[in-house]
């Protein structure tokens, strides 16, 4: 299968901190993939370096064959890389709808078409998408009011809105009412499926990680640990040991 | 719902219709206050639904003023020597020179001004927050400075256009008449504008500015359009103004940086920034009380105006419209949550 996302010896640093050290991985088309680590080992950090966010030091990013490590933000999300974001992002002044429009993709828009109303079929697939997540009820509701767990579902909503080819999910569940968390990582799944999303996921909560992905890498003090299936990982001494921080 | 606004509408542009006829020793207030409304509602368009607070769109105004006034003398004379000659030389306008020059000028002044802030949005649209408003600042307070320099368009004694060829009351139905159709087109373009795609891409850049371009928005794009569209009105009621005051110069007149580069923002924040109606709302209470107070309290003018800016800062920072929004969400279509559970699986 060939890769949607490859890095090659990215390193990035702020000042004498080094976050990311000589990482290398890719993500497979259609895929899932894990990355995990403990805290403070660049998980956060890479994403923000793959989505433009930061410059790097060293290496390469590539997206679809193209280098992306030179791209501003804005770019990057036009070529249909998008991320979510640890701390939910949404426009807690517009209600869930509007949410949703404002989240129709870009790339395929040509500048005067901002200037038209949102037609039918807008309306149509953002409803639909909200259904999807289970927040149709909620649909006219400022995204404010909604709970932590809804605004997540919401963030959710608004990147397939966009038609990413490749979405990178910053801690999908983390914050989320455990009651719910079955219920988002079968919409994960059905989004990865269902509309073919590639996805690269950041997740601390190992059931849900070790049930979902295809292949996990592992982060460690900003370097590469492990890599492999979710039963390599699981039994990897390496990933227990940081994990727990045995000696 | 809908016929009631209809009737609504129909009412106040009857009102707008009748208003200089039925108060004709108001009418040059009732310009003024035409001109409050459109540099308050434009000043919202990027204020208000975008989130970049600019204290120097004043800039837009005052060059909108020396465009109309070039075009208009350059159609006829050399500018140079008409500025130069100032009371000196006698130069006139014949009608047609005078509405011709006048016609172009408005057009030409929106047409710069829509350029210029592209230009300078390029360069200032790179800070965010009070860095912004501290930029633009700067820029009409440059702008200023450099215009008074310079000679060929006057120099610190401004220029001075020639007066409406008629009847002054006539002279006074045209100025009300042009600055109520910019504001009511400026308005009809706001309601469609915001109802856009465009207007939701404002929105989503004033509140998560980084949200938005992480979805792909071409943010620079929008601001810029967003401001070239704003300084595209701003400049027509400036080349207005020009002909309205037949004489203006540049620090106190055209970029008036500390009276109308202020009055405008506190217009908005007044009646509530980032709505339709609230800069409109705004801009007649603060008119009616800037008045009042020029007129009744004259020498504590610029204390009760200090005072009035204090307490909408300090205690009414959603303005008017934020108020009753807060108050009354239900009649601007907000629904409210009743039942804060988790969504159901």
């Amino acid at each position: 299968m060939s890769s949607i996302i490859e890095i090659q010896g990215v390193s990035k640093s702020y000042g004498g901190v080094v976050a990311n050290k000589d990482i290398s991985l890719s993500v497979e088309t259609g895929g899932i993939t894990g990355l995990i680590g403990p805290n403070g080992s660049g998980k956060t950090t890479l994403f923000n370096s793959i989505v433009g966010y930061h410059p790097i030091d060293e290496g390469s990013i590539k997206f679809e064959n193209e280098e992306i490590s030179r791209f501003p933000v804005q770019k990057i999300a036009r070529r249909g890389l998008l991320r979510t974001f640890q701390q939910t992002r949404i426009y807690g002044a517009m209600n869930c709808v509007e949410n949703m429009l404002i989240s129709l993709p870009h790339r395929k828009m040509k500048f005067l078409d901002s200037f038209s109303l949102n037609n039918k079929s807008d309306y149509e697939k953002a409803n639909r998408l909200l259904e999807f997540v289970g927040l149709y009820e909620k649909r006219l509701l400022k995204a404010a009011s909604l709970s932590f767990g809804q605004q997540k579902l919401l963030e959710f909503a608004m990147a397939l809105m966009n038609e990413p080819a490749a979405l990178l999910l910053d801690e999908p569940t983390a914050g989320i009412n455990p009651t719910l968390i079955n219920g988002l990582i079968d919409r994960l799944v059905r989004a990865n499926r269902e509309f073919g999303i590639t996805l690269f996921i950041i997740e601390h909560n190992m059931r849900v990680i070790m049930n979902m992905a295809d292949k996990i890498y592992c982060l460690a003090h900003g370097e590469m640990l492990a890599q492999g299936s979710p039963d390599d990982i699981q039994n990897d001494p390496r990933v227990i040991e940081a994990y727990l921080g045995a000696h | 719902m809908k016929n009631n606004k209809s009737i609504l509408y129909g009412i106040l542009l009857a009102f707008i219709l009748i208003a200089p006829f039925a108060f004709p020793d108001f009418r040059t207030q009732l310009a003024t206050l035409w001109l409050m409304i459109i540099v308050a509602m434009t000043w919202d368009m990027t204020g208000g639904q975008m989130g970049y607070n600019s204290l120097g769109n004043i800039v837009f105004y005052g060059t909108g003023m020396y465009v109309a006034a070039i075009i208009t003398i350059a159609l006829a004379y050399d500018v140079g020597g008409y500025t130069n000659a100032f009371g000196g030389g006698v130069y006139k306008f014949t009608d047609q020179q005078y509405f011709l020059g006048m016609f172009l000028g408005l057009i030409g002044a929106g047409l710069f001004c829509a350029a210029s802030a592209v230009i300078i949005g390029y360069v200032t649209f790179g800070l965010r927050g009070p860095y912004f408003a501290i930029g633009t600042l700067g820029v009409a307070i440059a702008a200023g400075e450099l215009v008074s320099n310079w000679e060929w368009v006057g120099g610190g004694q401004g220029i001075a256009l020639p007066v409406y060829p008629g009847d002054l009351d006539n002279g006074k139905l045209l100025f009300y008449f042009l600055f109520a159709f910019t504001g009511v087109v400026l308005f009809i373009f706001l309601k469609w504008l915001y109802a856009t795609r465009f207007g939701a891409a404002i929105n989503a850049i004033r509140d998560d500015e980084e949200k938005a371009e992480a979805m792909g928005i071409h943010t620079l794009r929008y601001k810029l359009t967003t401001w070239a569209m704003s300084a595209f009105f701003i400049g027509i009621v400036g080349g207005i103004s020009a002909f309205q005051l037949i004489h203006f110069e540049p620090l106190e007149t055209a970029y008036q940086t500390i009276n109308l580069g202020i009055f405008m923002v506190v217009c908005v924040l007044l009646g509530g920034k980032g709505t339709l109606w609230g800069p409109i709302i705004g801009a007649i209470l603060f008119h009616v009380f800037k008045e009042v107070t020029w007129n009744y309290f004259l020498g504590w003018q610029w204390v009760a105006l200090g005072a009035l800016i204090v307490v909408t800062v300090v205690y009414f920072q959603d303005g008017v419209m934020g108020y009753l929004a807060h108050r009354k969400p239900e009649w601007f279509g907000v629904r409210v949550d009743e039942n804060k559970a988790e969504v159901s699986q």
